[in-house]
């Protein structure tokens, strides 16, 4: 029989039913509730506004009088930003050194990450062998597990090896100075993976069938269609998770305190530096406000990077149906 | 180009009893245009892609060319595939989605843009080569699909039900020139479809499948003039062809009191069936007669004017139910609504099937 089937009947453009999910839709997009969300954004963004003058502002100044005062005696200076970035003496910033630091230890713990969630995805995602579904479970539930648990263990692993009833299973890393950046590029990849997989397992799993079976059949094996045809269509995916693991490590303190301390100003990254740079008993907060800004100023610009790869509808026109 | 062979090959899905596809024998010849065709679930879709390799083969063998493939991989096969919803790669252009293949196989650059600028020619794509699929309409994405699967000059084309997502005026506009291209290359090709009038109009030869068995290969017009059982009878043809399951008396089988003869062997093969025969006759196999004639007496339920003709639904009643018919007139004999109007089957073109094995007599 020809399939002759009439047009599915034309469906009426969705007409704002008088749901209550829709009232409040139509409430939610009127002016009004436009000017109060900028109200808000602006009420929010209050404090980070007031940090970034008082970064400015003279010690003395920060420490006898708000930063509102500055409207009635604007006074600006960039010694905070001098002292933070450059300053001499031992406990004044000197954070220029720190900041490659923490560029050393961000990348590398971001792309490993990237790379070995993405293939593990794909693999999880699209190669057929015995048990996928239990190691995929099985990594998933790891993120149950909070890190802290992970650290005096996984710094035995480091300095002394692994043993089981006295039989030595891996060698002591035996790492040093700059060879701590190692470690922290270790623990920080370790601890990314779970939500990694996760993450990207979610959305590689989604792509089409039809188009990793006709990759197939164009000749294309694993790593072929990993590369071209999988690669392209989840860097939103990618980017996001960039993103979130680049703030997270950039941010991180706890990870770097523990594995990156030993080498003192040559490995430790800004954030160790910043906790300290108060002062031992917070005498000197005036610092804070610049050093927190040096630090913004890198996720700013990978956020804004990146943005332009959150693309929507990457696959739009790929399948019908 | 290569001859097919399906060589009692099976594929049983884990955690099922019944196979999808129970030992499948088919032969399809160097150049052939052969139409897998079935109900949904019937195994043909599974049988195509057991020769694509995305499918494992849990029993028998795929020879291509007499090259045993059965459990190489699909790139190791050296086939094209067009599938339902085209799959097209939707960060590519039209030009990259029908050159990675070559790409892959390490052809020439020249040899690429050769190839790829001949298969835009014939389907009419030279305007769209540095398109997006998004960019394209439903027709255009599917001739890509099949550019993609030309430009590879494979073996074998196998084709997924390529027409379903079109409408239905592209659907036809399209059968023709799968038809006509397929003519041109020359490339054996198997080709799945649950629409009937697809496979009559395109192969060769069709093959018809029921819940993972082949009932029936032949030509089209073969299928249409002896199908070998009562599915197939009931599967070709639109409208559907008039089977009834009635009692065998003496002189030959009894519609409510009208007796339709059928010979001496016809009705002592149909004894083998127990005492009822399965009777089918196509629409236009039959002549409205006088009540005076003898003919079944059906009530008009419906008239389908075609314009060149009419198909005349109606009912009957047969030994206490009342069964439906249908028959096609010239517009001259166009019965109204309510009426009631005798028919009779034109003697030669009926179809015996044995009422038990379902097979024809």
């Amino acid at each position: 029989m020809t399939t002759t089937n009439p047009p599915a009947a034309v469906v009426p453009p969705l007409q704002k039913k008088s749901t209550a999910a829709g009232r409040v839709r139509q409430k939610l997009s009127s002016r009004v509730a436009t000017v109060i969300a900028i109200v808000i954004a602006l009420f929010w963004t209050i404090p980070t506004f007031g940090l970034l003058i008082s970064s400015f502002r003279p010690a003395n100044d920060i420490k006898t009088t708000g930063w509102w005062t500055f409207f009635s005696d604007p006074q600006l200076t960039l010694e905070n930003y001098n002292e933070v970035l450059f300053g001499g003496s031992a406990s004044s910033g000197q954070l220029a050194g720190y900041f490659i630091n923490s560029l050393v230890i961000t990348i590398p713990a971001v792309l490993f990450p990237m790379a070995i969630c993405s293939l593990a995805a794909y693999a999880l995602a699209w190669i057929d062998f015995k048990g996928r579904d239990w190691v995929y479970i099985m990594i998933f539930a790891l993120q149950i597990v909070p890190l802290q648990m992970a650290l005096v263990p996984l710094l035995r692993f480091f300095s002394q090896g692994t043993e089981i009833f006295g039989i030595q299973l891996t060698p002591a890393w035996g790492l040093s100075d700059t060879g701590l950046f190692i470690q922290v590029w270790f623990a920080h990849t370790c601890f990314a993976l779970p939500f990694g997989v996760y993450l990207l397992h979610n959305f590689i799993s989604e792509l089409p069938r039809d188009i990793m079976e006709a990759a197939r059949v164009d000749g294309a094996n694993h790593p072929k269609i990993f590369r071209s045809i999988v690669l392209p269509l989840i860097t939103p995916a990618l980017a996001s998770y960039g993103i979130f693991q680049f703030l997270w490590v950039w941010n991180d303190l706890l990870v770097a305190l523990i594995f990156a301390s030993g080498g003192g100003r040559d490995t430790q990254p800004m954030t160790v530096r910043l906790a300290e740079l108060a002062g031992t008993r917070g005498n000197e907060w005036q610092r804070l406000t610049s050093g927190a800004f040096v630090s913004m100023v890198v996720p700013l610009i990978v956020f804004l990077s990146l943005q332009r790869y959150f693309v929507r509808g990457l696959l739009a026109g790929s399948v019908k149906g | 180009m290569a001859t097919v062979t399906y060589a009692k090959a099976s594929r049983v899905y884990p955690g099922t009893e019944r196979p999808a596809v129970n030992e499948l024998q088919l032969d399809i010849a160097d150049g052939e245009f052969l139409v897998l065709v079935g109900p949904s679930g019937c195994g043909k879709s599974t049988s195509l892609r057991m020769l694509a390799g995305l499918e494992d083969v849990d029993g028998g063998q795929i020879l291509i060319d007499g090259r045993d493939v059965t459990h190489l991989p699909p790139k190791a096969r050296d086939i094209a595939m067009v599938f339902q919803n085209y799959a097209l790669y939707p960060h590519m252009s039209v030009y990259e989605n029908m050159a990675f293949a070559l790409k892959l196989r390490k052809t020439s650059k020249a040899e690429i843009d050769r190839r790829v600028k001949e298969a835009a020619g014939l389907l009419q794509l030279e305007e769209y080569l540095s398109r997006k699929p998004k960019a394209l309409s439903g027709g255009q994405r599917q001739r890509v699909a099949m550019g993609r699967a030309i430009v590879r000059e494979p073996q074998v084309f196998l084709m997924d039900e390529p027409l379903s997502n079109l409408d239905a005026k592209l659907r036809v506009q399209t059968r023709s020139q799968i038809a006509s291209l397929q003519a041109k290359l020359g490339i054996t090709t198997v080709y799945v479809t649950h629409d009937q009038v697809e496979a009559m109009t395109m192969g060769h030869r069709v093959a018809v499948m029921l819940d993972g068995n082949l009932q029936q290969v032949d030509t089209p017009r073969a299928l249409y003039d002896t199908p070998k059982n009562v599915f197939v009878a009931g599967f070709m043809g639109s409208p559907a062809m008039n089977l009834k399951t009635v009692s065998l008396v003496d002189g030959g089988a009894d519609f409510a009191g009208i007796v339709l003869p059928l010979t001496r062997e016809q009705i002592e093969a149909a004894r083998t069936g127990g005492d009822k025969v399965t009777v089918g006759f196509r629409p236009e196999d039959t002549d409205i007669v006088a009540a005076s004639e003898g003919g079944l007496p059906i009530v008009v339920e419906l008239v389908e004017d075609l314009g060149s003709d009419a198909n005349v639904y109606g009912h009957a009643e047969i030994g206490g139910t009342s069964e439906r018919f249908v028959v096609r007139t010239d517009r001259r004999h166009m019965p109204n609504m309510g009426e009631t109007i005798y028919v009779k089957p034109r003697p030669d073109k009926i179809h015996l099937f044995n009422a038990q094995t379902t097979d024809r007599i």
